[in-house]
């Protein structure tokens, strides 16, 4: 039996509403929420990047279970806003856990599926009785360019989860990825913010890769969408995933649990793991959770899971995606563009 | 900064190792190699402090040098740690809610950079401990 021993989440406590980044651009700030189902994203204080993110989201993820850091063979960190062109996020967050130096650390790229890559890489080596535990992470602060349509969407925050056999507080059945070569969204080296093919990120990129990863890891395990308590999807807006979930068969009962989207933005690599965190923390043992992560370029992974009796213990060891979403501080256009770094466009 | 100078203080900086003393008890933060009261008879060891503690003094920095500018107004204060060292750490908070006496805990955030070419330094600062973020 494999699967998640521990999980621990992180979100930056400021927000900017889509009223606000609206009222800069002469938008229609109705005309936005409805379109993309999102009141608010979080912001990154000025010292905050995905390696702070992935560190307090990894603290989270071994306070709720009192790991021994030195347990953790191996930290996988999924990100497309590394710090540094060259030199790993998963050497600072290793140090910062205090597991290292024995282990063994790389930093994942795939858009906003890195994180979930990075677990299938875990339970591979765990599988394998290469490590005891390991660490996969998906954090981002994630950049929209100033007056694009990403700008109302693109949001920071981060997940991390211990991959081992022992101590599980939900065993992973099976997983599934479905991965071909998409140009739907992309970042040239050196450049700020990434480009994006428009209508083109939705049927052939999004919808294609979750509904293919999804159905065939049903196909595989056995299952179909009612045998499901709850379902996640990445969520780059609030309207994608459930569209996604009717057009598989999900109702919106499974689904909602884990759509965190309208009060956070989209957190790119810590997006569909965020949505499994918000589930992890009502699950009760027994249920049964479907979570599909998307990275454009493009791919998806897709992840069947029970959750165990084990997840009574972690209950208020570590912030819950609903209290890290709670009391939030407002910030205007101009404080926002000072957190961000914008005032150079 | 010199990079090896940096690479030196990580420990101190990210997990708050400090150093203790086995023959008087003595506690120290940042880490000394030699204990003060012992001298030549202490026998240091590393020690982890929690990084939970309390403001003893604070002052609010409205001008900072060029790699700090974009935070200003941000506090520096004098922490006690709990286990009883002190050090000078950055409070992450809006000024006004700033106490003497105030609980803290610690956090992981960018100390600084060398430009927008150079090292990034990470480290400890401090927030507010409030009920929801134990
Ligand atoms: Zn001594």
């Amino acid at each position: 039996m494999i699967g998640i021993t521990s999980y621990g989440a992180y979100i930056p406590c400021y927000r900017i509403k889509v009223e606000e980044i609206a009222r800069v651009w002469g938008d229609n700030p109705e005309h936005i929420k409805k379109g993309l189902l999102i009141c608010e994203k979080s912001v990154p204080d000025l010292d905050e990047d995905a390696a702070t993110i992935a560190v307090e989201a990894a603290r989270n993820a071994i306070r709720r279970r009192d790991i021994d850091p030195k347990e953790i063979g191996a930290v996988y960190i999924g990100s497309e806003s590394h710090p540094y062109a060259v030199k790993p996020t998963a050497t600072i967050v290793a140090e910062a856990i205090g597991a290292t130096p024995d282990l063994t650390a790389a930093d994942f790229e795939f858009a906003c599926k890195a994180g979930t890559a990075a677990i299938q890489a875990c339970m591979g080596e765990v599988t394998m009785g290469m490590i005891k535990y390991g660490m996969a992470i998906g954090a981002d602060v994630s950049q929209g360019a100033p007056g694009d349509a990403l700008e109302y969407t693109a949001a920071a925050g981060g997940a991390a989860y211990i991959i081992g056999k022992k101590n599980l507080i939900a065993e992973i059945e099976d997983t599934f990825s479905f991965t071909t070569d998409t140009p739907d969204f992309w970042r040239r080296e050196g450049e700020s913010y990434p480009m994006h093919g428009g209508r083109f990120t939705g049927e052939p990129a999004y919808f294609k890769h979750i509904m293919s990863a999804t159905k065939s890891l049903m196909k595989k395990v056995g299952t179909k969408p009612g045998d499901y308590d709850y379902v996640v999807f990445h969520q780059p807006n609030g309207k994608f995933p459930l569209r996604m979930a009717k057009m598989l068969g999900f109702v919106e009962e499974q689904i909602k649990p884990g759509l965190v989207v309208s009060k956070l933005g989209n957190t790119y690599s810590g997006s569909s793991l965020i949505g499994l965190a918000a589930v992890l923390d009502q699950a009760k043992p027994g249920s049964r959770i479907l979570m599909t992560s998307f990275g454009s370029g493009a791919g998806s992974d897709a992840f069947s899971m029970t959750v165990t009796d084990g997840i009574e213990e972690t209950r208020g060891k570590a912030p819950t995606i609903a209290e890290l979403l709670k009391s939030p501080k407002y910030i205007d256009y101009a404080l926002y563009a000072k957190h961000k770094g914008k005032i150079v466009v | 900064m010199a990079v090896a100078r940096l690479w030196r203080h990580i420990p101190a900086r990210y997990n708050l190792i400090g150093t203790e003393c086995q023959i008087c008890g003595g506690l120290y933060f940042p880490p000394r190699t030699t204990c003060p009261t012992c001298r030549r008879d202490g026998k240091i060891i590393e020690r982890k402090f929690k990084g939970t503690g309390e403001v003893v003094t604070y002052t609010i920095i409205y001008s900072a040098s060029s790699t700090f500018r974009r935070q200003t107004p941000y506090v520096l204060a004098i922490i006690r740690l709990d286990e009883g060292p002190q050090l000078t750490g950055q409070i992450v908070c809006n000024p006004d809610e700033t106490k003497i006496g105030m609980k803290v805990r610690p956090i992981f955030r960018k100390l600084g950079e060398d430009g927008s070419s150079g090292i990034i330094y990470y480290g400890t600062k401090f927030t507010p401990l409030r009920e929801a973020s134990k």
